[in-house]
């Protein structure tokens, strides 16, 4: 009983926290864009008008089409590369604490010093990048000046700040593959590229799969890589659904107008979230 | 889930959690004098209680010991008014809280707006109309033109405190070093470009001449180059765009060819006005337009050699852009309230020889004096004469840094932002700013077409 006390307290304070903080917000969200209100006067319900204003709002267009085309290359990159860097660590014989510690080290700075980080190397004349890229003779790039390469420079930012923690989860999940199955495959022939695909991957396929849900959740709500680096240009390019949020509830002063396009994104991100817990399901049975 | 999972959640949430929530927002509230307590609000009769912001923040120690100074002595001539609070959050105007404290009764009695929101806040119904009160203030009928931006339907709903159009701020040493003459900056758009292709050769890193491009800091910027070239980005009636005219056209065709044809603007974007100051403060920039707040700016916070800059008059100005800052009052304030509110705006801010215009006081803390802002009076009315007399008689800065942009600006009228949604208006214009910064083939007439069209669907929506 007493345990069970104890228990008790600590998932009080889990649910008072959440209650507080998440749940209580949100719900406020979803009211708050049903209505029309300055805080001061009474909120005035005004049904679907706050969706249609955002609806109608040119950049809103733009700001999904950006938001999604950030996603698909950052799970083409991130999802990706984290991968490949996992499986050459696990492979590795020598070195591997250490290789682990540096490939986790871009986590630990504050995402702030991270976007400033890039800013600096994205610099047209100066930037690390195009000096690498002069080095080797080939023509400079404008990086976050460009329409064409704003958003993939956004999403090698968002790659690199987050490569190692995917890093490390796909790590933990091949290294409880047994041993014995690697074995039995080198002993039938396979090469690495086989063992990899008719062992690692299936082995992993799961976690893969959580993984890859998450990271759309996770992506679909850029805005720090374009607030801190494009300030959502060149010509619109880099304007997040999330950016524009915060351009309505802070910039143009509706909160309301925001709030609507967090309830559609949170709609959106709703049905991933659905499958991810129905795959996490799974996984546990 | 993953850390940027959470983290890109827990942002969604905050930004969410800031919108919804009322927090006291982690600033230092000093008690506005020993004495400070409590007190019963609203009463005609008995002392009335207020909150005040915008206290300098304690990094800023000259300037807030003689904040902490006016409080005791406004408080101690006014013995019926208690101001039980003064925040010193840095801005001090911060739309991603104002809506918050406003929502949960955090919102300081007198708050400190920026120029850019006041229309914003006055089409909301988010600041107290205080037309009864203003003519119980004694310099208030001196007021220049500054004062109309806080009007709306003939009423009053804040009062300016700090003021100035916009001009040609310059590094004098740069100008010197690419052989030209800094006591004779440009006076055209055209002696702008010629100045800047000569700064730009100087070598690698120099920049002729600097301009924003995103965060809506774009779209204002082209507003103070087209009102400068006579232009307009609303009509008078505020219902259509007016910014596809040649003056619009010759605003981004003046841009383009300096970034491209002549290549003096360099290739980097700057989104932002620290990242501008950052880059003028640097001393490898000639020229950006600001007004003259920017040399002070450049001076306090971004450590630049400030005997290097100088500003002058906006090129073939024929309006100048407004920009500056001012107070208004809780739109909860009880009536009472809202008098002892002004009262401490009028003593702290408007008063010449008292609080900010205590020009003895600043000279002695080692502030800088002689700067031609505020300019919040009309040249002929006493408040303005008497201000211009305490200036000059205690000026410490070089009056050769402002006096190039204050004969240059005399008669020019100044411009007030282009209506209540302004920054959506910004937003857009954002657009066509970094088109031409960063596309050498942008299509200066199809941008502007494309902004316009934009402008005027926002504007209808908006009715």
């Amino acid at each position: 009983m007493r345990r069970n006390i104890t228990a008790y307290g600590f998932l009080c304070g889990a649910l008072i926290c959440f209650a507080f903080f998440s749940w209580y917000p949100m719900v406020w969200e979803v009211v708050l864009s049903f209505q029309q209100t300055n805080f001061v006067d009474p909120p005035i319900w005004v049904g679907l008008e706050n969706f249609v204003t955002v609806f109608e709002d040119a950049a809103f267009g733009p700001a999904w089409r950006n938001t999604v085309m950030f996603t698909v290359l950052a799970l083409v990159f991130g999802y990706g590369v984290p991968f490949v860097v996992a499986l050459v660590l696990n492979e590795l014989r020598h070195a591997r604490a250490y290789l682990r510690f540096v490939v986790y080290l871009p986590v630990m700075l504050p995402p702030a010093v991270g976007v400033l980080l890039f800013q600096w190397f994205y610099e047209p004349e100066y930037g690390l990048f195009n000096q690498i890229l002069g080095f080797f003779r080939l023509p400079a790039l404008d990086w976050l000046n460009s329409t064409d390469t704003a958003l993939v420079s956004l999403v090698i930012v968002s790659t690199w700040m987050n490569l190692g923690t995917g890093t490390l989860i796909y790590l933990a999940a091949l290294q409880t593959i047994p041993g014995e199955l690697y074995e039995a495959a080198e002993l039938d022939g396979a090469g690495v590229l086989k063992r990899i695909w008719h062992v690692t991957i299936p082995q992993t396929k799961l976690i893969l799969l959580v993984m890859l849900l998450l990271q759309i959740v996770a992506t679909m709500q850029v805005f720090i890589e374009p607030f801190l680096l494009t300030g959502g240009g060149p010509e619109n390019s880099t304007v997040s659904v999330v950016y524009l949020m915060y351009q309505y509830a802070f910039n143009f002063g509706n909160i309301n107008g925001g709030n609507a396009l967090g309830v559609m994104l949170m709609i959106v991100l709703m049905v991933f979230s659905a499958v991810y817990l129905r795959v996490s399901r799974e996984d546990k049975s | 889930m993953t850390r940027s999972g959470y983290r890109r959640t827990a942002g969604l949430l905050l930004a969410t959690a800031l919108g919804l929530t009322a927090s006291a927002c982690g600033t230092d509230e000093a008690p506005a004098g020993d004495d400070a307590q409590p007190a019963a609000e609203g009463s005609a009769a008995g002392p009335v209680s207020i909150t005040v912001n915008c206290m300098p923040p304690k990094t800023n120690k000259a300037q807030r010991a003689t904040f902490q100074e006016d409080l005791d002595a406004f408080q101690k001539l006014n013995p019926n008014i208690k101001i039980t609070k003064a925040t010193d959050a840095f801005p001090c105007y911060e739309p991603r809280t104002f809506e918050a404290k406003l929502a949960g009764g955090q919102l300081e009695t007198v708050f400190y707006v920026n120029f850019p929101n006041v229309g914003r806040l006055m089409e909301s119904g988010q600041a107290a109309d205080i037309t009864p009160y203003v003519g119980e203030l004694k310099t208030f009928k001196d007021y220049n033109a500054s004062i109309d931006i806080f009007k709306k339907d003939g009423k009053i709903y804040g009062l300016p405190t700090d003021g100035y159009g916009m001009g040609l701020v310059y590094n004098r040493d740069v100008f010197t070093k690419a052989g030209l003459d800094p006591g004779t900056p440009p006076r055209t758009w055209a002696e702008v470009q010629a100045a800047a292709k000569k700064i730009a050769a100087l070598g690698p890193g120099y920049v002729g001449f600097g301009e924003y491009s995103g965060n809506n800091v774009g779209g204002w910027h082209f507003t103070a180059s087209l009102y400068g070239r006579g232009g307009d980005v609303l009509t008078p009636d505020g219902r259509k765009a007016a910014f596809n005219t040649p003056e619009g056209r010759a605003v981004l065709e003046n841009l383009k060819q300096m970034r491209w044809t002549d290549n003096s603007m360099g290739s980097k974007l700057y989104i932002d006005w620290p990242a501008l100051m950052k880059a003028m403060a640097g001393g490898k920039m000639g020229m950006m337009l600001g007004a003259p707040d920017v040399l002070i700016g450049l001076r306090n916070d971004f450590q630049a050699k400030f005997d290097n800059y100088a500003v002058t008059a906006m090129p073939e100005a024929k309006a100048l852009f407004n920009g500056g800052a001012g107070y208004m009052i809780n739109p909860k304030a009880t009536p009472e309230q809202i008098r002892a509110g002004l009262k401490w705006i009028e003593y702290e801010f408007l008063t010449p020889g008292k609080g900010q215009l205590d020009y003895v006081r600043a000279k002695g803390a080692g502030l800088t004096v002689g700067q031609p802002y505020p300019d919040l009076y009309g040249a002929d009315t006493p408040s303005g004469q008497e201000v211009l007399k305490l200036r000059t008689e205690n000026a410490n800065v070089d009056p050769a840094q402002f006096a190039l942009w204050a004969e240059g600006s005399k008669g020019i009228p100044p411009k007030a932002e282009p209506g209540p949604y302004a920054q959506e208006i910004y937003a857009i214009l954002d657009t066509p700013m970094s088109a031409v910064l960063t596309r050498q083939d942008a299509d200066i007439d199809q941008l502007l077409a494309d902004a316009e069209a934009k402008v005027n669907a926002l504007l209808e929506k908006k009715g």
